[in-house]
């Protein structure tokens, strides 16, 4: 196989692009689809001071990496979320990708800082593991972007991940969800910016951007994913995608230049009355905010190891 | 060839020669969900990997509520 630009030899083939690429113009064509998603959906400016959440894996690490590659200037946020040997090693990932870039990475650790971890929080509340975990990470990450006075935060979200939220919402005409499933949502409420600039490439570039550029990421999944619902889309839209290339990409992109805009009208409206929490200030419809009620059911629990969790049935690729 | 596949880590001896996408078909895994990886390098579908050859198959795909 050779590069369809340079006709040298190619490392990788896209078959949703029809196309091959040496690994220098591979690179360039991921250059290519994240300048276009930021440009499109007006993600970010050069004066944009910018907080990335990253985990350590493959894509909050490629975004980064691009963002700075772009020339954009952004700090990172890691939280410790206390998942056992997956954790420390995922916060060693992302530290020494920081330390060897002069990077700025600010740390959150939820056992230290907050009193509990993931596997407490999902015994104590009795919710699906990743729910838990997830509301945790949203309000922090929210949080440190709002506190540390940053304009917008970017988060590793890639076509994989979106075309299988998008399928799960799909199937069950989560009208709610699907009106609010766009790449860019504006800061409002007291709530930040959010956008996703990898939202046009897929895993498979985002971990290939990696191997390219010499990113040392964490290859290992996160002990609790096993076995959760995105998972199973995002097989199911391999398996579509192999059998017809560029289907996941005009899955979604379609959906958000031509679907979206109809579920409009289904977002919650933006003047809800919110009020800060009376234990953290975060904006909330009630007194105390969904995270303040969980980290106190949490932290009233004793701790639970990271194995009690994953040992629960959970289904192993 | 010695075939390191990942989550969970372990190792498989191939006879080769063989290329990268009738690996993956013999593996049952998915071309979309995988990138194949000789001594650091990444390599395209059709290319042909030697019996000599060490290879890391890495899957790509990560689970979990974003
Ligand atoms: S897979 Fe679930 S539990 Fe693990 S880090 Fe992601 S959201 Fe949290
Ligand atoms: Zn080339
Ligand atoms: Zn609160």
């Amino acid at each position: 196989m050779k590069c369809r630009v340079c006709r040298e030899p190619a490392v990788i083939d896209v078959p949703r692009h029809n196309a091959n690429f040496c690994g220098q113009h591979f690179l360039d064509m991921c250059r290519r689809q994240v300048m276009k998603a930021i440009d499109d959906f007006d993600m970010l400016s050069k004066d944009d001071k910018i907080l990335i959440a990253v985990s350590g894996g493959k894509d909050s690490l490629a975004v980064w990496d691009m963002l700075g590659d772009l020339g954009y200037q952004a700090d990172g946020l890691y939280i410790g979320l206390g998942i056992g040997e997956y954790s420390d090693v995922s916060g060693e990932y992302a530290q020494r990708f920081a330390d060897e870039r002069g990077l700025t990475l600010i740390t959150v650790s939820l056992r230290e800082e907050y009193g509990y971890d993931v596997p407490t929080a999902t015994v104590a509340t009795r919710r699906v593991p990743c729910s838990a975990c997830g509301m945790s990470k949203r309000h922090l990450f929210d949080k440190a972007a709002i506190d540390g006075g940053y304009s917008v935060l970017v988060t590793g979200h890639n076509l994989d991940d979106e075309a299988a939220v998008l399928y799960g919402n799909t199937l069950r005409w989560e009208l709610e969800y699907l009106a609010r499933q766009l790449p860019t949502l504006p800061a409002r409420n007291g709530f930040p910016k959010k956008v996703k600039p990898l939202v046009r490439l897929s895993e498979r570039e985002t971990a290939a951007w990696c191997v390219i550029r010499g990113i040392d990421y964490l290859v290992e999944e996160c002990p609790i994913a096993a076995g959760n619902r995105h998972l199973g889309f995002k097989d199911a839209l391999n398996t579509i995608e192999t059998a017809s290339p560029g289907t996941k990409t005009a899955f979604y992109l379609n959906f958000v230049e031509k679907v979206a805009p109809l579920f409009a009208a289904y977002a919650l409206p933006d003047d809800v009355e919110l009020r800060p929490c009376t234990e953290c200030g975060s904006p909330t419809t009630g007194q105390v905010c969904a995270f303040c009620n969980l980290a106190t059911k949490a932290r009233a629990h004793e701790p639970v190891p990271v194995e009690l969790i994953t040992g629960r049935g959970a289904r192993r690729r | 060839m010695k075939v390191l596949l990942r989550n969970p880590r372990r190792e498989l001896d191939i006879p080769g020669p063989r290329r990268v996408h009738a690996l993956l078909a013999d593996l049952e895994l998915n071309r979309e969900s995988h990138l194949v990886i000789r001594n650091g390098t990444l390599v395209p579908s059709d290319e042909l990997l030697a019996d000599a050859d060490t290879v890391e198959i890495r899957p790509v795909i990560s689970g979990g509520a974003l």
